[in-house]
């Protein structure tokens, strides 16, 4: 769905990686959520993720959806970051995919991630990239 | 509670159905599944579809299709779990028998996929992963599923090979079954050479795009045996359903399908039965390694000897545990809301002795499992011969 109101809301964690940290039993939450799965706190404070972390899983998208036509082969990995956190992202800069591995070091760095056609919204957010490249 | 039992059955032919609509599906299953039963009325009607809207642009499902057969007035209620839509539609139904609210009640589940194109049905599909979180940086379900296999393969050894050996065995069962949408034998090499999807998974390790329905007819065990005479009763005699997280970023192990394992729990404590009990299982294979790791959440086999026990024999037809005797997803077809009630029409077939060259002799407990998402919910059954 390409709506400018969700883009617009989702800006504090799709742009600045903003999180909760529940002030009950520490575990952060991405994205924020009213009542921790953890531990049932309901109180939190904001916590900005770290940039680096690992690849947990990954795949290369051959078949897209639509909105993605464009941007295929389309690797993706779920992204443990440094504090355990865990995050879908795509991976950028990747020049042969064979060359991707679960354990592999990478850093988040913010990204055009898809486009509503000519016209339309374009959304930003964060993809993960080798890190040290 | 009250005994339940499925009294009828019935299903469309699956497959890219282009002449028919969606409300002919529903229909031609349900009145197959009544005139299997017998009866013309019903107290209520269930649907499982995962996507009327996305696929075809039709809500309001339920009393779109109670008035299609002409019950207008009977009560309808159409219930979504992605893809276990389906064995959520036959767990509606069975509550509501059991607990006296009806006494007998059509269960059916339907997906008609084929009226939008590739893209467009990935997309709808990909709803069921979350739609912020994961679908946003486009993510698709082969995508998922091929980030589960990775890690079952790293943590486990699980093959290449073996994952190619659920194809290969789900098409030589879905040659026997006329209402498969594929009658295609395949083999380990046309799996592993076919198109990449979503590295490691390939085209042949996907269940496909397809159109279809299934119906069941529910009533209470005591009416059946009524209605039955000295014909054999099968009895609901366990239902369980779980959900877990939709993200798999929160998943606590993802070498592991968590609601399969409790929806499993659940059934297996209900119908008093273990995994050593049931003689043959229809399992969610929407991709072929979803059956090698649903056949480890159910019991059948230790976690990460799933790859093992396909490479063995032991889910073949004639094996210890026949897996998937209908063709499975991979075969059969996945209209995705009709699946759930199709695979209990399968278990049904085989414990009446009616599954014709697919038979699995001496049938007398069986399961079916399905599941929405990648693995976010998941719905199982045990039916017995009483």
């Amino acid at each position: 769905m390409f709506s400018p109101a969700r883009a617009w809301r989702e800006y504090p964690q799709r742009y600045r990686l903003e999180a909760a940290k529940c002030t009950e039993c520490s575990k952060i939450l991405y994205p924020p959520r009213l009542v921790c799965p953890a531990c049932g706190g309901r109180t939190f404070t904001p916590e900005i993720l770290p940039r680096e972390g690992k690849v947990v899983t990954f795949t290369v998208i051959r078949v897209p959806p639509a909105g993605f036509t464009e941007q295929t082969p389309l690797p993706l990995a779920l992204v443990e970051l440094a504090n355990g956190v865990r995050l879908m992202v795509q991976i950028g800069d990747v020049e042969n995919p064979e060359t991707l591995e679960i354990g592999m070091p990478v850093r988040l760095e913010f990204r055009r991630i898809s486009w509503d056609g000519e016209a339309g919204v374009i959304f930003y957010g964060h993809k993960a990239v080798r890190a040290g490249s | 509670m009250r005994d339940v039992a499925v009294i009828g059955i019935g299903m469309t032919s699956f497959g890219e159905l282009w002449e028919t609509p969606l409300r002919s599906l529903w229909a031609e299953a349900a009145l197959a599944a009544l005139d299997n039963a017998g009866i013309d009325s019903v107290d209520l009607v269930t649907i499982g579809c995962m996507s009327s809207g996305l696929f075809t642009g039709q809500e309001h499902l339920a009393s779109l299709l109670a008035d299609e057969l002409g019950m207008a007035g009977v009560p309808a209620t159409r219930v979504e779990s992605a893809c276990a839509s389906g064995g959520l539609a036959v767990r509606a139904g069975f509550a509501e028998v059991a607990s006296g609210l009806c006494d007998t009640v059509l269960v059916t589940g339907v997906e008609k996929m084929t009226d939008v194109d590739g893209a467009d049905a990935t997309y709808a599909l990909g709803t069921a992963a979350d739609a912020e979180w994961e679908g946003f940086h486009g993510v698709t379900f082969p995508g998922l599923y091929a980030m589960l296999a990775r890690i079952h393969m790293q943590k486990y050894g699980t093959t290449r090979e073996q994952l190619a050996r659920v194809a290969v065995k789900n098409h030589a069962n879905g040659l026997l079954n006329p209402h498969a949408q594929y009658h295609l034998k395949v083999t380990v090499q046309d799996v592993v050479n076919s198109t990449l999807v979503a590295d490691p998974l390939c085209l042949l390790d996907c269940s496909p795009v397809t159109d279809g329905a299934a119906a069941l007819v529910l009533t209470t065990a005591e009416r059946a045996r009524e209605i039955a005479g000295d014909k054999p009763v099968v009895v609901i005699t366990g239902s369980g359903m779980a959900t877990d997280t939709v993200t798999l970023a929160n998943r606590a192990d993802l070498a592991e399908l968590g609601a399969v394992k409790l929806a499993g729990e659940r059934a297996y404590a209900m119908a008093r039965r273990k995994p050593e009990d049931i003689h043959l299982v229809e399992v969610h294979d929407c991709f072929t390694i979803a059956e090698i790791m649903a056949t480890e959440a159910l019991g059948f086999f230790n976690p990460g000897f799933g790859g093992s026990a396909v490479e063995k024999g032991l889910t073949s037809l004639q094996g210890k545990i026949p897996v998937n005797t209908s063709g499975g997803l991979k075969s059969k077809g996945h209209p995705v809301g009709a699946t759930g009630v199709a695979q209990v029409v399968e278990i049904v077939s085989q414990l009446r002795g009616e599954a014709g060259q697919r038979q699995v002799q001496g049938a007398k407990i069986g399961m079916a499992q399905n599941m929405g998402g990648s693995g976010g919910s998941s719905v199982v059954h045990i039916l017995e011969v009483v």
